[in-house]
């Protein structure tokens, strides 16, 4: 890789190790990709729950936090996907105190780097937005192909070590979705069926995902007839990675590269695989991830984060009711929506109905095997066809459901 | 008589080994697919749902899903749980990453399918530095 000779300081050490050692691993992951050298990135959003950090990824950081405030500090902003465990919640989730101070140590190492603990993947619907263009090292899947997709922007998954390299030297290897080239679509998918609920558009970007396949591959849609909502294409996208590890998609007339589908199209119309997609398929999806019929332990609510309009939907459905006594009803959201939801009484009116709301947390990063162990969770239902999807290996019996399908079943206990 | 056959690659990350081969035609999420404290695979639809990676040469065809994987590797090699290889057909970022960050041996793009190229209980050189992967049968 070509390197400045700023880069060049920084991997001789002049920067201190913190820096030194993140371009080494930055640079091999870029020789990996033939990138031919870095790009200055605005803003690093850091994936580092202590469940996939483990005590070998603390003592990382730890060792890292030992350094000169100069040498440690982050030089971009930063900020934090959900953390692994809600540190005022976590005892009535009989999750242990081992846990507790493991996150407690991860903590402290981030604030001693200057990282912002915004504890949060849905940080496009709360803090800076990205603007289309800006080169960016973003963590969390559903984060990366919403800057990516919606706001044009210019992101490659970056998994936490690598997003901590980006804070540490303020740049990333340029390959992959940095690069123009990369960014035009290679699947076209016709869609002839009108998703509604976040449900829905869940399983669109699932079966999307599955048929696209792979992180270079990039699908693009045409046949969506209104403009989706932010929370709609957070679902989508989030899906869509999920399945298929996919970081960018182009929606004709709605996202910024494609107001012209024909300019995003590699290789001419006809020519590129996609197809239609049908009601059929989306009933298809929805039939095989959700086979399980009767009790139901827990309705999960999450991946991603609730915004704040989707926290005023669920109080809305549930007023009046309440959680099933053998069933548990969980919903995530980001401290800065929480905070919110408290002033507008919303969270009163969750807390009423027994809904259990945590901040700062996804379900699926906070220990969920031994956590439904804890509380004898096994069958799960969520609007997420995110969620659905991961937790299959954390041994749950999941279903995809609407959301109103998710409270009413929450509500009586079984669905 | 043991036969010795080769396949090249892309340069990969990491120092050579060899090992057992343990091979699928699925896919690859350390968070979707591993019980990581056990070292098998734990999520029931998987090829290889039930088999132990631990100290074998994995080799799947893609990577998929989240970011976590790239914390994982690392933890996993800490506690001696990490496969010895990973060798996939086609990577993504995260992948690639989490190999650079815990120092694993690791692979990717062949001259042709490395999953039908190795086959389970294959005795398997890896040299990521030079971009080849011998087969020992």
């Amino acid at each position: 890789m070509k390197l400045t000779k700023y880069e060049e300081s920084m991997i001789a050490g002049d920067f201190g190790y913190p820096r030194q050692q993140a371009l080494q691993q930055q640079i091999e992951v870029g020789r990996f990709f033939d990138a031919a050298d870095f790009v200055e990135i605005s803003q690093v959003h850091l994936m580092a729950d202590t469940e996939s950090l483990g005590e070998a990824g603390v003592r990382y950081l730890e060792e890292l936090a030992g350094y000169p405030r100069l040498e440690r500090s982050v030089c971009v902003p930063t900020i934090t996907d959900p953390r692994g465990i809600d540190l005022c919640r976590y005892r009535a989730l009989k999750q242990n105190e081992e846990w507790a101070l493991l996150e407690q140590r991860a903590i402290s190492a981030f604030e001693s780097f200057g990282i912002l603990m915004t504890n949060t993947c849905i940080n496009y619907q709360i803090f800076q937005a990205p603007v289309f263009g800006a080169h960016l090292a973003f963590g969390d899947t559903g984060s990366v192909i919403y800057a990516n997709s919606v706001c044009g922007a210019r992101s490659n998954f970056e998994g936490g070590p690598a997003a901590l390299a980006a804070a540490f030297t303020g740049r990333a290897p340029r390959y992959g979705y940095h690069l123009g080239k990369n960014r035009r679509a290679t699947h076209l998918f016709t869609v002839d069926y009108a998703p509604g609920d976040l449900a829905d558009w869940g399983a669109l970007g699932a079966v999307i995902g599955r048929r696209t396949g792979s992180y270079w591959n990039v699908p693009a849609l045409t046949g969506i007839t209104s403009t989706p909502t932010s929370d709609q294409l957070k679902h989508f996208g989030a899906a869509l990675a999920s399945y298929g590890s996919v970081p960018l998609f182009h929606i004709d007339g709605v996202t910024p590269e494609a107001t012209d589908i024909g300019r995003v199209l590699s290789g001419g119309l006809l020519s590129l695989p996609g197809g239609r997609i049908t009601a059929a398929d989306i009933k298809n999806f929805y039939s095989e991830q959700g086979r399980h019929k009767g009790k139901v332990d827990v309705v999960v609510l999450a991946a991603p984060q609730l915004s704040l309009l989707e926290m005023h939907m669920i109080a809305t459905l549930i007023r009046g009711r309440r959680v099933h006594r053998d069933t548990d009803f969980v919903i995530a959201t980001a401290p800065e929506v929480k905070a919110g939801c408290d002033r507008m009484g919303i969270t009163v009116a969750l807390d009423e109905a027994g809904v259990i709301v945590l901040e700062g947390v996804c379900f699926y990063q906070m220990y969920a095997k031994e956590t439904a162990r804890a509380n004898r969770w096994k069958t799960l239902v969520s609007n997420s066809a995110k969620l659905v999807n991961i937790i299959q290996g954390y041994d749950y019996v999941p279903v995809l459901a609407t959301t109103e399908q998710c409270v009413d079943a929450a509500v009586a206990g079984k669905i | 008589m043991t036969e010795q056959t080769t396949i090249k690659g892309h340069r990969g990350i990491g120092e050579s080994v060899t090992g057992i081969a343990l091979v699928a035609e699925d896919n690859f999420s350390a968070r979707y697919d591993l019980d990581r404290v056990n070292g098998v695979f734990s999520r029931p639809a998987h090829a290889l749902f039930g088999e132990n990676y631990v100290g074998r040469i994995l080799v799947l065809n893609t990577a998929k899903g989240g970011v976590a994987t790239s914390w994982m590797l690392r933890e996993m090699k800490s506690r001696g749980m990490a496969p010895a290889a990973l060798l996939l057909n086609i990577s993504n970022p995260i992948m690639a990453q989490g190999a650079a960050f815990a120092g694993l041996c690791f692979m990717d793009r062949f001259d042709g399918d490395i999953t039908s190229f190795v086959r389970t209980g294959d005795r398997v050189a890896v040299d990521p530095e030079a971009g080849r992967v011998t087969v020992m049968r």
